[in-house]
């Protein structure tokens, strides 16, 4: 049998707050983080969390990891110190982007003062991976470390990843997720440049209205563990990743495959994976990015994936109505937001939804929660998707 | 390289530097080495351009590396300085 993927502990930093709990609480509770056309994480402090030394040779991003970290070792009881062979225990932090203010503050540097005068943090601040580096150091972490980067897919690929090196016994456990610190000029101008933007800076998933996605920050991060692991140490768990699919669209560098067929490959594989068909879906936590493409392939690939009827039965949601789309951190911080309203046994709502699109015609969720209904079943389940630029698809099959 | 340096004055930029890397300032003292003080290659770069905007002094990572204690760095800028 299948060695079981529990999770133990969720830290999320978000434009709705710090905290998981806050994140669920507040966007269930019909709040959103987005001002100004921007989903920043106003309420965040890295002096709270970091020292003055982490505070100098962290990015932005690497600093929303470290909060979020902090977060779940907590709850998984993990803070005084890691309950399970550190050798055992793994990272993987995703990211689209990685330090980018920092590459853009060291390219000030050059430009403006001299090939001298650029940080020797500069290299370890951008890298991509440092979000993985720092959690692995900080606590000691001597397992599989590494970084996923499939731009808007990396949070949930990471999550995957890590659950797939538990049950090949690679780790006893793994701490994973997403971070991104990008609304900087250079990202804000690029996605604009490239209309992916909201110019109304309104988030509104599958609302016929919707004109682009609005740019966030965060990280989510996870304690993963085989059940053993937990189970040996007394743990309790707070939820279970029970599959994970990922495929390629091979269509085009933004845009994905209009057919949805490259995302209903990897909901049937995640499906397959979790050893469930979609009458065991309770609810789907959409990728839904309020821009006019993703949101349309998106509902096209739901019915492809869980079939026309069950497609139209599922209720569907998206977080970034709440919170903007926080890209390579968005898998991971939906996910979080997925396992504790599958827990809570709530449905939050796609915020700003009112004017139905041609064709975008399933149960989005609009305005309000509603209670989670089971389905014969003593566990609520739900598949969380994340889409990236370059055609990555990555599905998570949670359960609480 | 102002001419009004003083060694005293050289000692407090290094040190007030350093405070900057992560150490409380009281803790830096003379004798302190950099490794009780968690000041690694990366940061001692960091000094290294600071005096050399301040004195005009060049250090080099190799000649970085041989300094042991926060003594030994500010001697070394002195000699340079005077």
């Amino acid at each position: 049998m299948s060695t079981r993927v529990v999770i133990t502990g969720a830290g999320a930093v978000t434009p709705l707050g710090v905290g998981a709990t806050t994140l669920l609480e507040r966007w269930a509770g019909g709040e959103c983080g987005i001002e100004d056309g921007e989903g920043r994480c106003s309420d965040f402090e890295p002096a709270d969390v970091l020292s003055k030394k982490e505070l100098r040779r962290t990015d932005r991003f690497v600093q929303f990891a470290i909060a979020a970290c902090a977060e779940a070792f907590e709850q998984a009881g993990w803070s005084d110190e890691v309950p399970v062979e550190p050798d055992r225990v793994g990272c993987i932090v995703g990211t689209g982007i990685g330090g980018l203010s920092s590459l853009e503050d060291q390219h000030d540097v050059l430009r403006e003062r001299g090939a001298e005068k650029l940080s020797p943090l500069a290299v370890p601040l951008m890298m991509a991976n440092a979000g993985s580096a720092g959690l692995a150091m900080r606590h000691g972490l001597g397992g599989p470390a590494f970084s996923t980067v499939s731009a808007c897919a990396a949070g949930a690929d990471a999550i995957g990843t890590a659950s797939r090196l538990i049950r090949t016994g690679d780790a006893d456990a793994m701490v994973a997720g997403g971070a991104e610190a990008a609304i900087t000029p250079l990202a804000t101008t690029a996605f604009a440049a490239m209309g992916a933007t909201s110019e109304t800076g309104i988030s509104r998933p599958f609302d016929r209205r919707r004109d682009g996605f609005v740019m966030g920050e965060g990280a989510g991060v996870l304690v993963l563990e085989s059940e053993h692991s937990a189970s040996a140490r007394g743990a309790e768990p707070i939820g279970e990743v029970l599959g994970y699919g990922a495929s390629s669209d091979a269509h085009h560098l933004t845009a994905p495959d209009p057919s949805g067929s490259g995302a209903a490959r990897a909901v049937g594989r995640a499906l397959d994976d979790a050893g469930i068909g979609p009458d065991d879906v309770d609810y789907v936590n959409a990728h839904g990015t309020s821009t006019p493409l993703n949101d349309r392939s998106e509902t096209d690939a739901l019915k492809l994936a869980l079939g026309d009827e069950r497609a139209h039965q599922v209720p569907v949601s998206s977080t970034k109505s709440a919170i903007g789309h926080l890209l390579g951190a968005a898998g991971a911080v939906e996910a979080i937001a997925t396992v504790l309203a599958l827990r809570g046994r709530v449905i939050p709502p796609t915020l700003g939804w009112e004017e139905r699109d041609e064709g975008l015609d399933l149960d989005y969720v609009p305005r309000e929660s509603r209670e989670l209904e089971l389905n014969g079943s003593d566990r609520a389940v739900a598949i969380s998707e994340a889409f990236g630029f370059g055609g990555h698809n990555a599905v998570l099959v949670l359960a609480a | 390289m102002p001419a009004t340096a003083t060694p005293d004055q050289i000692e407090q930029t290094i040190m007030d530097q350093i405070a900057k890397l992560g150490p409380d300032r009281d803790e830096i003292k003379r004798d302190s080495t950099f490794e009780s003080l968690e000041i690694d290659s990366l940061d001692l770069v960091e000094v290294a351009q600071v005096v050399e905007d301040e004195y005009g002094v060049q250090i080099k990572g190799e000649e970085a590396e041989k300094l042991n204690t926060v003594g030994d760095a500010v001697d070394l800028v002195v000699q340079r300085a005077s």
